[in-house]
């Protein structure tokens, strides 16, 4: 794989995201963190600019990268809708749900829409559990999941 | 008199709407020219009402609820801030069965405070156990939480003031408190609960925790599914830093703390404690085999204690009444309250603090009102996904740690899960090895492994490919599982697995198979 210099544009952003955030203790995570919120993605071409800054090696920060399923390697969609498929979901049905918001939207899970509308995930527990199903559409909590609510998801993700 | 009027701001009121009831509150306000104003509090911890809006009204709160924003204007037309009768009336919150059958210790003031008010929060008898603590020499302190009988609630159980007695006699120049906040467990919301409902609680727990070990510095590290808890958590540290509960000194002790709040990034296994302190220290959530303990070399090597929310936030209750009140309620040696999650298809869901010693069959039939779905109970899974899945028969067994681990179970973070008699319960146990197949730091062999030869057999087992072998192959698996790995995640899913097995025999049998023996 040949690694592509960052532009100049990126490796500014990167480097102003990582002088505000490295004299935490133990900043490499806080910093991923803020060039997520930065890109909406942990950008390939960041990864030896915060190597350098930190005094890492490349490989270090790509297997912290890698190891944390916040951490995206590309752009999500427009919207991300994450699915809670944990127990307490299950018991209420949460399976049925996600056949239905596949098939509603055309994507699997860990997949993006091809008019980059919308990322489905699966979750692994929201704490919704009184309330299950539940979903979380960018950050917004929804709880007791049901066709009628998949339908103004569906329909809010593609305005 | 301007008139207080509560609507909830935990997420789990959220995700039933309550930002639109709020919304159609302030807007009725405005429109009707009444002098009120709208609180967020957190939740009292009954879902199955929630929305549940309160009003301060001169004989007391009174509650309604469910509310939905188009309930709004008739709950004004009846005269809502004067406490009217209306058909989502509930009366005094506080005599809901649900919540009158309680013993609130820890989540004494979660649901009726306003979260980020300081003032709110010394009014019901906040900072008592801080002030304590600050006029207490730190051996005192830490004799009060060993004298407590408290236990870490994060799962493990572990006696807390042992921890804080080894941080304590451990000498270093820098120590740490790290709060467990990585509360990734299904079925489990209480910490949530408390961070969104009442966040200086854990503050103060933490706070007394540096005060008994000597740690200047405290993290609290929360998983980023909760957004919401976040956010709370670093206003309310800011509003404790300004009034001087944080910072260079504590309440005018000589002693200083401080907290900074830190975000998960997706990973289960950080909710263990080993592989929480790497993440803090920005490498993978890989786990440390131990010793060394975290209370000898923690956080970048220093003596740390590291405990769950609930185990923190349950500290200001024992400083302020005393080891002894705490003590006093709970059975064996589980003491103190617990506070239990009733979740997934359960009609009364929602969060039930109480001394230990309930049977699970109160507490799913009586207290939780058995299945939302209306169907028989099937199978409770207590403890997360690494809990043991327990039948009906089970039932008779006490909420204590010791008697669940004789029952091959678990307390873990208290959160507990209805199945109806729709579950597949081969299809549970696949998911208990495929969910530590996707966790699984990768760091020791049964766990990375093992998980996914699990889903393999179990995968052939509903194929019915020689399931007899496949059983005993299974069961092996655990064996080496429960034995072989490193911390609880690979340790622990042989729980779910093999109770699934043991006490759901026929949903290991295909049909075929079945009719085969008969």
């Amino acid at each position: 794989m040949v690694m592509q210099p960052a532009s100049t544009e990126l490796a500014a952003r990167t480097a102003a995201v990582i002088s505000e955030l490295k004299d935490l203790e133990g900043p490499l995570i806080p910093i991923l963190h803020g060039l997520q919120e930065e890109f909406g993605y942990v950008p390939q071409e960041t990864l030896p600019i915060i190597a350098d800054a930190l005094n890492l090696s490349r490989a270090e920060v790509h297997g912290v990268v890698t190891f944390y399923h916040d951490f995206r390697k590309e752009p999500a969609g427009r919207h991300v809708l994450k699915l809670c498929q944990a127990e307490a979901c299950q018991s209420m049905g949460s399976d049925a749900i996600a056949a239905q918001v596949k098939q509603k939207l055309g994507i699997g899970f860990h997949e993006t829409s091809k008019d980059g509308a919308v990322t489905l995930e699966p979750v692994y527990c929201l704490g919704l559990c009184a309330c299950a199903p539940s979903a979380m559409l960018d950050g917004e909590v929804i709880g007791r999941l049901d066709a009628d609510k998949i339908d103004e998801i569906a329909e809010e993700v593609r305005s | 008199m301007s008139v207080t009027i509560y609507v909830p701001g935990d997420s789990g009121a959220l995700a039933l709407g309550a930002d639109k009831v709020a919304k159609a509150i302030e807007k009725e306000i405005a429109a009707r020219g009444i002098d009120a104003k709208v609180v967020r509090n957190g939740s009292r911890g009954m879902y199955w009402l929630e929305p549940m809006v309160e009003v301060a009204t001169a004989s007391g709160r009174t509650a309604y609820g469910p509310v939905s924003a188009k309930d709004v204007a008739s709950l004004f037309d009846a005269g809502l801030v004067s406490g009217g009768q209306h058909k989502l009336s509930l009366g005094d919150p506080e005599k809901i069965p649900f919540l009158a059958k309680q013993t609130r210790l820890t989540f004494a003031r979660c649901g009726i405070t306003d979260p980020l008010s300081l003032a709110d929060y010394e009014a019901h008898g906040g900072l008592v156990g801080l002030r304590n603590a600050v006029k207490m020499a730190p051996a005192d302190v830490v004799k009060q939480g060993t004298e407590s009988g408290l236990r870490g609630r994060g799962g493990a159980g572990f006696p807390t003031g042992i921890k804080w007695k080894t941080v304590l006699d451990t000498s270093a120049e820098q120590k740490y408190i790290v709060c467990n906040a990585d509360e990734g467990d299904s079925a489990t919301f209480a910490d949530r609960m408390i961070m969104e409902g009442d966040p200086f609680v854990l503050i103060e727990g933490m706070a007394i925790a540096g005060l008994a070990t000597g740690a200047t510095k405290g993290y609290v590290y929360i998983r980023s599914e909760y957004p919401h808890a976040i956010a709370m958590m670093t206003k309310a540290v800011e509003v404790a830093k300004k009034a001087g509960v944080l910072g260079k000194s504590v309440l005018g002790a000589t002693q200083g703390f401080d907290i900074e709040i830190r975000s998960g990034a997706g990973a289960y296994v950080c909710g263990e404690e080993t592989s929480l302190l790497n993440s803090l220290e920005g490498k993978r959530g890989v786990v440390r085999a131990k010793p060394p303990l975290p209370a000898i070399e923690g956080l970048f090597g220093k003596p740390t204690v590291i405990n769950n929310v609930i185990s923190l936030a349950s500290v200001p209750v024992v400083m302020d009444k005393g080891a002894q009140y705490y003590k006093d309620f709970g059975m064996g040696r589980s003491r103190g309250t617990i506070p239990i999650q009733i979740a997934g298809n359960v009609k009364h869901g929602g969060l039930f603090e109480v001394a230990f010693g309930l049977t699970l069959g109160e507490i799913v039939d009586e207290i939780g009102g058995g299945t939302r779905s209306g169907r028989p109970v099937k199978a409770v899974q207590v403890g997360g996904p690494l809990g043991a899945y327990f039948p009906r028969a089970l039932f008779d067994t006490p909420f204590d740690y010791e008697a669940f681990a004789a029952k091959d179970g678990l307390i873990g973070h208290a959160g507990i899960t209805v199945f109806d008699d729709s579950a597949d319960m081969l299809k549970m146990a696949r998911f208990a090895m495929e969910f530590c197949a996707i966790e699984s730091c990768g760091k020791c062999t049964p766990c990375r492994i093992g998980s996914t030869r699990g889903v393999e057999t179990l995968d052939k087992l509903k194929q019915n490919i020689e399931p007899e072998k496949q059983l005993a192959l299974v069961t092996d698996l655990c064996n080496t599982m429960k034995f072989g790995s490193l911390c609880a995640l690979g340790g622990f899913t042989p729980y779910p697995v093999m109770s699934a097995i043991n006490h759901f025999p026929e949903d290991f049998r295909p049909a075929a198979v079945a009719q085969a023996a008969e």
